[in-house]
């Protein structure tokens, strides 16, 4: 099988790194660039935990085929803190206890970002909506939609960009 | 990794590679087709891949409109002039497969998936194939035919335009909301004429193994008026004619029991 080169920019910082053929996104963030923050769930599209953003939108990075992100600006839970600092919706997570076994966290945390991205204050159902593609089998999902909620209230979540 | 990708700049040049080998497949948005590699399906071992940017375009033609097969939900739920069709998009996946699922892909979701086609097949549409002159094939004659036009490359799917507004009506019956896979959609179309339904078509997914249209409905509704007398007769024949399939979701004997219930409460506008 042969490889193909290919660059991408990967929480701001240019990436580039040969994929192999029929690779997927996720794999390519995981083994290929060393970003662990992405987790592998089902590979079937159903748990949301791979949730990644590609040019700003919420796409799962394990359906996504590497090379078709030539080009493109991939942002993962690994870029959320800014040195020591937290995003604020990883802090609110931590507050409000959002994160049990913390295996759906990163997909929940993208999802939400994509959210506050675009809607800073966003209502319940937005939030409901927004992580609707992302499967918790732990917390019953109360205290992520409250720890989203509160990370808008809290503002300054676009400060990160 | 056992498959080859193929990319193409050029819609020709991707339908001939399509076409030319049995163990290809296209890919849109990749919801099915990387799925299927995940799952290790060795069913195939080629992907072929279209960079055209027309693929992904919506235009409106005449009394309808043609919206490319590369288009995805989110880009549907967000158009101004397919906002008929946006609460169907709507309740496809979540946020992130609806910014990666196409509407080409939608015709060949098998199993509980496809619901966006179940709305395609309810108004009319037809599918334009590469390589077929500019004539569109009836959307009711392609998926009967399906698997047969897994070797051809959609192109477009041209949808008309309802003639009137409330005329089209979309209900996808989950049971963990806001998503959830179907249990059953429903999709009617039903313009009227003199108060009176002419043309009744009302199409079902995950009620046979794609999705179909479900003629006893049809046939209670055409020429009467939308009353209660019309929707009860319309609810005693929700499943003429089909044998709704058992599978993870529900059970057939489960989908013939409340098929009725559902349509019933979409034709009388009840929201739920």
């Amino acid at each position: 099988m042969a490889k193909k080169p290919i660059q991408f920019h990967l929480n701001g910082s240019e990436k580039a790194i040969f994929v192999e053929e029929g690779q997927n996104l996720l794999d390519v963030i995981r083994r290929g660039v060393g970003d662990l923050t992405p987790k592998y769930g089902c590979g079937q599209g159903t748990c949301g935990t791979c949730t990644v953003l590609i040019d700003g939108k919420p796409h799962l990075s394990c359906l996504t085929l590497a090379e078709t992100i030539e080009g493109r600006q991939v942002s993962t839970t690994g870029g959320l803190q800014r040195g020591a600092e937290l995003h604020p919706l990883q802090k609110a997570f931590m507050e409000g206890f959002a994160a049990q076994c913390g295996y759906c966290t990163p997909g929940m945390l993208m999802a939400a970002k994509a959210l506050l991205d675009k809607n800073p204050n966003p209502s319940r159902d937005e939030v409901v909506e927004a992580i609707s593609g992302n499967i918790c089998r732990c917390t019953g999902y109360e205290p992520i939609i409250n720890a989203i909620l509160e990370a808008a209230k809290a503002g300054g979540a676009r400060r990160y960009g | 990794m056992p498959v080859r990708v193929e990319t193409y700049d050029r819609t020709e040049d991707a339908a001939r590679a399509l076409s030319s080998s049995r163990s290809a497949r296209f890919l849109g948005g990749g919801t099915l087709v990387m799925r299927a590699v995940n799952a290790g399906d060795q069913s195939f071992d080629t992907i072929v891949r279209l960079r055209d940017p027309s693929f992904s375009t919506i235009r409106s033609e005449g009394d309808g409109y043609t919206v490319g097969a590369g288009v995805t939900m989110a880009a549907v739920a967000q158009s101004r002039d397919l906002a008929f069709l946006a609460p169907v998009a709507r309740v496809v996946g979540g946020p992130a497969i609806r910014n990666m699922a196409t509407v080409g892909g939608n015709l060949f979701a098998t199993g509980n998936y496809g619901d966006f086609t179940v709305a395609l097949l309810a108004l009319g549409a037809t599918v334009n194939l590469a390589g077929s002159s500019g004539r569109g094939i009836p959307i009711d004659d392609f998926l009967r035919d399906r698997e047969r036009h897994a070797t051809s490359l959609v192109l477009s799917v041209t949808v008309p335009r309802p003639r009137e507004a409330g005329a089209f009506r979309f209900l996808k019956v989950s049971r963990v909301k806001p998503k959830g896979v179907s249990v059953m959609s429903i999709a009617t179309y039903l313009p009227q004429s003199g108060g009176r339904v002419q043309g009744a078509r009302v199409a079902y997914g995950s009620m046979a193994p794609h999705p179909v249209r479900a003629t006893g409905v049809e046939r209670a509704l055409d020429g009467q008026a939308l009353d209660a007398a019309a929707i009860d007769r319309a609810a005693a024949a929700a499943t003429q004619g089909l044998n709704p399939p058992t599978d993870a979701i529900a059970s057939g004997w489960y989908r013939t029991e409340v098929a009725g219930v559902h349509l019933k409460r979409l034709l009388a506008g009840e929201r739920r």
